[in-house]
């Protein structure tokens, strides 16, 4: 049982999200970073770059490469996972490098890439929309120019009943998980991904919930970055 | 095809530090003898057993500790076993690439570990759940996230901060209840690299860039030494390592207090 009278097992309502923290620029090498809690997911992201892409064949003499790494610390789970990457976390790299992209101006940054660092350093379901979230504002801070900031938020089911952002109980035991990252202004869906079993009808409330979620987040984004410049402001 | 580490130090930077160094002075204004703040903050990762993130300057890393039940070594049939790795991430630095541990992650891995197992910090003796059979495996992970120098101190007291409250996960594998991980006192490491004939300790990542040797000792609770590197192309006088050892003796006397506060 995941879900009585309209209460999740964490005691939250079924459209809520878990608690957020996002902060800003907080790493000193890094030319953008954002350290992001989510629930029990605590996610470091960096990003380096635009910087020369090496080595040159890789180049690419009409736009930047944007190159996402997601990796899980070995102590972020509660198996201990060998370090490096593995299908999974090579997967969710991909899908990744391609949603960051399509917010990116590239073409402004010919023969360069534009590496994005996630580190899992704690893990709890919902790692990879974190990671999308935290990247976001890692590219901010870093000032790449974008047209949207991304954000990502999952949806999914539980007990026959759409729900907000998964905890790793509902995930476990749950029918259905859909990840979804989007360009809020307008609503593009940069990232979509879904395992389980949804009906159409319930795949359509799913992405709602997912969108809505969405928007929620992108304010604690945007917050988090206008708490970090704002002290910058000529008094 | 591999891309051969190019070290980039401006010749502007060199000379800048050459020239301060001839004056008993360091880039970031700190005497030879004196540390960047240190921060320690533990228990800060809920899946592990044990965690610290220490701070040294800019320098951060973070340490977390699994225990697995796994099978003992041969010759030490009732002995849990340690195993360090330490991870370089391209989050930390723009040098770091992806891939495998290189040979720098893995003398630093090496290093923090000897000091731990030499100073018997880990009651391995107490690890051991079935005579040859089944033993506790203590895993320190060192996952680096911001490198401005010095990685061998930062590791090695992040690792030491953790495993003092680590807890062995009897829960999990159904033995009980948790318990804490037997340690006696933690090593204490000291750093020094020496550049243009000036020695000190704690190198931000600008020293270390021009630093000709480098050296650390880690340092039990009564000074004693438990283990030594010296590491890059230059050398050390016999009369430097010795004094580099006196002078960690304080150091690490100081960095001690911080761990048992």
């Amino acid at each position: 049982m995941l879900i009585k009278d309209g209460i999740r097992m964490d005691g939250r309502k079924p459209d809520e999200l878990r608690p957020i923290k996002i902060e800003a620029g907080v790493l000193y090498r890094a030319d953008g970073s954002c350290y992001l809690e989510w629930g029990g997911n605590k996610i470091m992201a960096a990003v380096y770059g635009p910087r020369e892409a090496l080595p040159r064949h890789i180049q690419d003499p009409t736009k930047a490469i944007v190159n996402a790494r997601y990796n899980m610390a070995s102590f972020s789970v509660e198996e201990r996972k060998r370090p490096g990457p593995d299908r999974r976390s090579t997967e969710i790299s991909k899908v990744t490098s391609e949603a960051l992209e399509s917010v990116i101006f590239t073409e402004l940054f010919p023969r360069t890439t534009i590496d994005v660092c996630i580190e899992v350093l704690d893990a709890e379901a919902g790692t990879r929309c974190a990671g999308i979230t935290a990247a976001a504002v890692a590219l901010a801070d870093a000032g790449i120019p974008m047209r949207d900031l991304p954000v990502a938020c999952a949806a999914g089911k539980i007990d026959g009943t759409v729900v907000l952002d998964l905890s790793s109980e509902e995930d476990k035991e749950g029918e259905a998980d859909l990840p979804v990252a989007i360009a809020p202004r307008n609503e593009e869906i940069l990232l979509l991904q879904m395992d389980g079993h949804l009906t159409y009808k319930e795949f359509e409330e799913a992405l709602d919930l997912a969108i809505k979620g969405c928007k929620e987040v992108a304010k604690l984004q945007r917050k988090a970055l206008l708490n970090k410049y704002k002290t910058f402001e000529v008094e | 095809m591999d891309i051969p580490e190019v070290k980039r130090v401006s010749a502007v930077k060199r000379d800048h530090l050459a020239r301060l160094a001839k004056e008993g002075k360091r880039p970031d204004g700190r005497g030879p003898d004196e540390y960047r703040p240190i921060k320690i903050e533990r228990n800060v990762i809920k899946k592990a057993e044990g965690s610290a993130r220490v701070k040294i300057g800019n320098t951060m890393v973070l340490a977390g500790i699994k225990l697995e039940v796994g099978e003992p070594y041969p010759d030490s049939p009732e002995e849990g076993a340690m195993s360090t790795s330490a991870e370089l991430p391209p989050l930390a630095s723009p040098e770091f690439e992806p891939g495998p541990p290189k040979p720098d992650a893995i003398e630093l891995a090496r290093v923090v570990d000897r000091g731990i197992r030499e100073s018997k910090y880990i009651q391995l003796d107490k690890l051991c759940i079935e005579p040859g059979e089944k033993v506790w495996i203590v895993f320190i992970d060192l996952h680096v996230l911001d490198y401005d120098g010095n990685l061998f101190d930062a590791c090695s007291l992040a690792a030491s901060a953790a495993l003092q409250k680590a807890v062995i996960p009897n829960e999990r594998y159904g033995f009980g209840d948790n318990e804490p991980l037997p340690v006696t006192s933690p090593p204490v490491s000291c750093t020094f690299v020496k550049y243009e004939d000036f020695i000190v300790v704690d190198p931000n990542l600008d020293e270390e860039q021009i630093a000709q040797a480098r050296f650390t000792v880690a340092l039990d609770k009564n000074g004693d030494i438990r283990a030594m590197q010296k590491g890059l192309k230059g050398s050390f006088t016999i009369e430097e390592i010795k004094n580099n050892i006196k002078r960690a003796q304080i150091h690490a006397q100081k960095i001690r207090k911080l761990l048992e506060e």
